[in-house]
């Protein structure tokens, strides 16, 4: 009777051992599961710093305490924030954006497309590095 | 010294509260200790009908905390147990909210000097009536069934006993199929110990004679012939701080029986 049950049902884990990995599954969930008004208050931190960086559509922000099925145990805040624009300038302090290269400044005069950002200290015309 | 006060909870219904607060009740009196078995489910009481002693109650708790009647008038004594085993009933047509949690840890302290033991039977859930049952208690033995749903719900409960400071909590696992576990079709104690990480104090086989020890009205544990009552009486004993071993898997739970023999299938 098992084998059947076995062939026909998939997986061969017995009854008990699936009522063991549900449970322990959902009581990993029970213990950490944020309370809306905290993953509210979240939400809007986190806005709050995205917006020194990029502009996002707000109403389209989806957040969630995900339960990895794969790996037990582990627990993982994922976000999907659809982004409009990145601002520019903002954290390129310090930042080493452009690569020089010396065959683009003696072959090639073409003009860097796009944004602005700190020239390369020879205040040639170089490639950025996209 | 006064009583250890122990509540019997669980979360989910229907998994044996009441039925273990009688019978751990009944096998405390039977080794000489003075105890009373209080019915903490206001509105709908049970333990009075599980003990048979429904017909002997005259006041209820309520009584007391209102100061319609002394205490000693609400008790109900338990004559095949003499002076060793009493009921403190609950109203049954008041509701959970007559009474405040702080109320009923007063009462817990009235009956602390008279007794050795006081058994506080839960209500299901997790709110007013959990938290008015649990305010007296120092003690908890969380009650689960080796099922989804019960084990899901004794988690919360153990949860919410540990933030309120209950000490120690143990597990009674209710209900328990050999049978059905050897088969991997049921959780096996190690399973429900796995999941709940406290610690055990009885495995109860599933039994037909407590339903009709219900109907008449006669706790199992005041005979201790059939394995639910025998595994009582041990839990008991361990509440007692006695080391009894809890018998291995393959063998009949807690004693030789026919009962189990026929659910072994022989």
């Amino acid at each position: 009777m098992d084998f059947f049950k076995r062939w026909f049902g998939g997986g061969g884990s017995s009854s008990a051992e699936k009522a063991k990995k549900r449970l322990q599954l959902v009581l990993i969930h029970d213990h950490t599961d944020i309370s809306p008004q905290l993953l509210n208050s979240l939400r809007i931190d986190m806005i709050a710093v995205l917006r020194k960086y990029m502009d996002i559509d707000e109403s389209k922000i989806v957040m969630n305490l995900d339960h990895m099925e794969e790996e037990m145990g582990t627990v993982a805040l994922v976000a999907n924030i659809p982004v409009l624009r990145v601002k520019r300038g903002a954290g390129d302090e310090g930042q080493p954006k452009l690569t020089v290269s010396e065959e683009a400044i003696l072959s090639d005069r073409r003009v860097v497309s796009g944004a602005a950002s700190p020239r390369a200290q020879s205040g040639g015309r170089v490639k950025r590095h996209r | 010294m006064g009583a250890r006060v122990i509540v019997v909870t669980s979360g989910k219904g229907g998994v044996g509260k009441t039925t273990s607060t009688a019978n751990i009740a009944v096998a405390l009196a039977k080794r000489g200790k003075k105890v009373v078995a209080v019915d903490g489910d206001i509105g709908l009481r049970n333990l009075d009908m599980v003990m048979g002693l429904e017909r002997r109650i005259v006041y209820n708790y309520i009584d007391v905390i209102e100061k319609n009647c002394r205490i000693a008038q609400a008790l109900v004594h338990d004559k095949r147990l003499k002076d060793h085993l009493y009921l403190l009933p609950a109203a049954q047509t008041r509701t959970k909210d007559a009474v405040k949690p702080e109320q009923m840890k007063e009462l817990c302290d009235q009956l602390r000097p008279d007794f050795d033991f006081v058994i506080m039977d839960c209500p299901a859930g997790i709110e007013g009536g959990f938290r008015n049952a649990s305010a007296g208690a120092d003690e908890a033995l969380v009650v689960t069934t080796p099922e989804i749903p019960a084990v899901r719900d004794a988690d919360r409960i153990i949860g919410m006993l540990e933030s309120m400071g209950k000490s120690p909590i143990r597990l009674i696992i209710n209900r328990f199929r050999p049978v059905m576990v050897q088969n991997n079709d049921m959780l096996s104690q190690d399973d429900i110990l796995d999941i709940l990480s406290i610690n055990l104090i009885g495995v109860v086989p599933e039994d037909d004679s407590v339903i009709k020890a219900s109907n008449s009205g006669e706790p199992l544990a005041l005979d201790q012939n059939t394995p639910a009552g025998e595994a009582y009486s041990n839990i008991a004993a361990r509440i007692l701080g006695e080391d009894i071993p809890l018998l291995p898997l393959d063998a009949p739970s807690e004693g030789i029986f026919s009962g189990l023999r026929k659910m072994f299938g022989f």
